[in-house]
């Protein structure tokens, strides 16, 4: 099997408990802190520096990193190595994450634990590569075809990327789902003084405590979550047939009956949405008084911080809603908001993504401060849409 | 009862010395999934042969169930692991071998092997069988190659030999076809052998050479699709079938002969057939063995 998951040899790989790094790098010191002993690689800026570093280290610690031919065969590798055992991940940017749709929907249809770190670029197609964005938002969650609930987070500093990267592993293997943390070129880019953590919770994969034949793998989970069904490794003994086809609870084939692909596609987005509370992560600043709020996520929340300040100063009540959990989208926080204030500003670097879901939800006015081009917006940019 | 038992292991002993092989009942039982039977293959179909060559060539080297894992893509072929009672993944159309090599990568001690069609092999897997091969990863792939996408009712594939016909070429093939034995061995696979299924035993014994080489083993098997292939190209029933693959294919050895020895004008009609046999086995280190040795000299 593949190197043991032993922190101390994580940590001695990682090496200074206080590194200026950027975060490209703490991506992939967050992986190997939370036990992800496989990287299925492939090039392509912004992103390339997870994969070196993961290529770098991670034989250190007996775990393998593989360059494969492509984004297709790189996330491919990712659910092989994790049904095979391993907590695994992979990371890419925009054109990549594109071409990766397809698989990452098996994962959802097969239910795989793993992380996909998107340093996100702007598009479409090759776009800027050097150049952050915001472009992937929708895209992970309506990118592959079919319905499936997304997890995705979204840090705005290096030592938060290194904590959230530990915290996708944790959801992956809890929820059984892939997890996608959601970061750009410019904090993909940008250093900072990360602190390493000495002691790391990680969550372990629930393994079936019963016999091959009571053992059922795509239906109720026996402890654990009710939705999410243990996880049979392959060579134990399960004999655990998975495929993207509609399944029974057993895992055959069942594509012609609607009430099996109703019942499976059913929990496998309710056994995430039913913890949308629990999932959702919100960073709130000044909104006691606030009559219009502005929300970001992600590096443009850096941008919107130097607006709240500067609207305050000029003394627009304004307030400040950052999400770190994009998917499962927290609507109810948006409602909740959106009945306290007169208006909610929604400052992204696309041409509105994240805007629509706000205002899908808000029973307010809703703006869009958009941005793309490759420069994060300016303060000044955010208030003139207060 | 223990007696009984006893007996009937004795019994299947001494028929399996005899024959060299277990019965397709003792085979089903002890290799297949209940529960997913009646299969989804048509009427002399090829496949059904290769599963049951697949299994016998198993049984031959008593390969551990609890620590094999079949995968596919998407195809007929590819619902075979779904019939074996072994940890099986059934992926996407073209990718089962690069699943595959996160599986082996990750747990070296599992056997890996791939049932892969002729579409899903070097079409739209074109990429990852290239590399597989390149990187000689210990897996054995098993390619159904039966000149068409079957699952999909008749279209024209990579390996469509120039002139037949298809659904998407109706007034006849126009490109030359993919020998995909001839890929394999020029990437890097260290074991590839291609037979068609009138050969009842050599298909079996390179499957279990195949199983046994330590890298990436390729194993091409011709195989009938008496519905989307034949009907278009009007070879008749499952008989006349396989005459027209014993008429089409050919011994490498003999093969090999002939393009040195035969007259021109008689090389001009043998050169078109398709050479059969053990057309690669050598010993290289597999990507597993050059990965761990690796790790030895960086681990800390």
């Amino acid at each position: 099997m593949i190197g043991e998951i032993d922190l101390d040899k994580a940590k001695k790989a990682i090496g200074d408990r206080s590194q200026f790094i950027h975060g490209d790098t703490a991506v992939a010191y967050g992986a190997l802190l939370a036990g992800c002993r496989f990287f299925g690689g492939y090039p392509i800026t912004p992103a390339s520096e997870i994969a070196e570093k993961m290529a770098e280290l991670l034989p250190k610690i007996g775990g393998k990193y593989i360059q494969m031919e492509d984004e297709l065969g790189s996330i491919a590798s990712v659910i092989g190595s994790s049904w095979a055992g391993a907590k695994a991940m992979t990371a890419t940017s925009g054109p990549g994450f594109s071409l990766m749709q397809e698989n990452i929907g098996f994962a959802h249809m097969s239910e795989t634990p793993l992380v996909l770190a998107n340093v996100q670029r702007s598009g479409p197609s090759t776009g800027q590569p050097t150049l952050g964005a915001q472009g992937d938002v929708m895209q992970v969650q309506y990118g592959s075809h079919g319905d499936f609930a997304a997890i995705a987070l979204s840090p705005n500093n290096i030592q938060e990327t290194l904590d959230l990267t530990i915290k996708s592993f944790n959801l992956a293997e809890k929820y059984r789902t892939p997890v996608m943390l959601m970061i750009s070129a410019d904090l993909g880019h940008m250093r900072e003084m990360v602190e390493i953590p000495d002691e790391v919770e990680t969550f372990e994969r629930k393994e079936p405590k019963v016999s091959p034949e009571e053992y059922i793998p795509f239906g109720k989970g026996e402890y654990g979550k009710e939705k999410v069904p243990e996880f049979g490794i392959f060579g134990k003994g399960f004999r655990t047939y998975v495929t993207g086809l509609t399944h029974d609870e057993k895992g055959f084939p069942a594509t012609d009956d609607q009430e099996d692909h109703d019942n499976l596609i059913r929990r496998q987005v309710e056994k995430i949405t039913d913890d949308r509370e629990e999932l959702t992560d919100i960073e709130r600043r000044r909104l006691d008084d606030a009559e219009k709020v502005i929300i970001s996520y992600g590096i443009t929340s850096r941008s919107a911080m130097g607006a709240l300040k500067e609207g305050r100063n000029r003394g627009e009540k304004l307030g400040y809603l950052r999400l770190k959990t994009l998917w499962p989208f927290p609507k109810h926080v948006i409602k909740e908001i959106s009945e306290q204030v007169d208006k909610i500003i929604v400052a992204e670097l696309n041409l509105g993504q994240i805007y629509h879901k706000v205002a899908e939800h808000a029973e307010c006015e809703v703006a869009l401060a958009d941005k793309i081009g490759g420069e994060v917006h300016s303060p000044e940019e955010i208030l003139a849409e207060v | 009862m223990a007696e009984e038992q006893k007996f009937e292991t004795e019994e299947k002993v001494e028929r399996k010395q005899k024959t060299g092989m277990i019965n397709a009942k003792e085979l089903e039982e002890k290799y297949l999934r209940k529960g997913m039977m009646p299969h989804i293959f048509c009427t002399g179909c090829g496949i059904g042969t290769v599963l049951g060559l697949t299994l016998r060539a198993m049984e031959e080297i008593d390969m551990d169930l609890d620590n094999t894992v079949f995968l596919s893509g998407i195809g007929c072929s590819s619902r075979l692991p779904g019939y074996i009672d072994v940890d099986s993944l059934h992926t996407t159309h073209g990718r089962a071998l690069a699943f595959a090599t996160g599986v082996k990568i990750t747990n070296p001690d599992l056997n890996v092997v791939i049932f892969t069609g002729d579409g899903d092999c070097i079409g739209i897997g074109g990429n990852h069988f290239i590399h597989a091969a390149r990187r000689n990863i210990d897996i054995t792939v098993i390619a159904v190659n039966n000149y068409i996408y079957g699952m999909t009712g008749g279209q024209v594939a990579p390996t469509t030999p120039e002139g037949d016909y298809a659904t998407t070429a109706p007034h006849g093939n126009v490109e030359p076809p993919f020998d995909m034995s001839e890929m394999a061995m020029s990437a890097g696979a260290t074991y590839v052998a291609r037979w068609d299924l009138t050969k009842p035993v050599q298909p079996m014994k390179s499957i279990k050479e195949g199983l046994e080489n330590k890298g990436m083993s390729f194993i091409e098997l011709l195989s009938p699709c008496t519905t989307a292939y034949a009907r278009q190209n009007k070879v008749g029933d499952i008989q006349e079938f396989w005459e027209w693959y014993d008429d089409r294919t050919m011994l490498a050895e003999e093969y090999e002969f002939e393009e040195e020895f035969s007259p021109m004008e008689e090389w001009e009609e043998i050169k078109e057939k398709m050479k059969i046999g053990v057309l690669k086995h050598e010993e290289k280190k597999s990507l597993g063995e050059r990965m761990q040795e690796k790790i030895e000299e960086v681990k800390i």
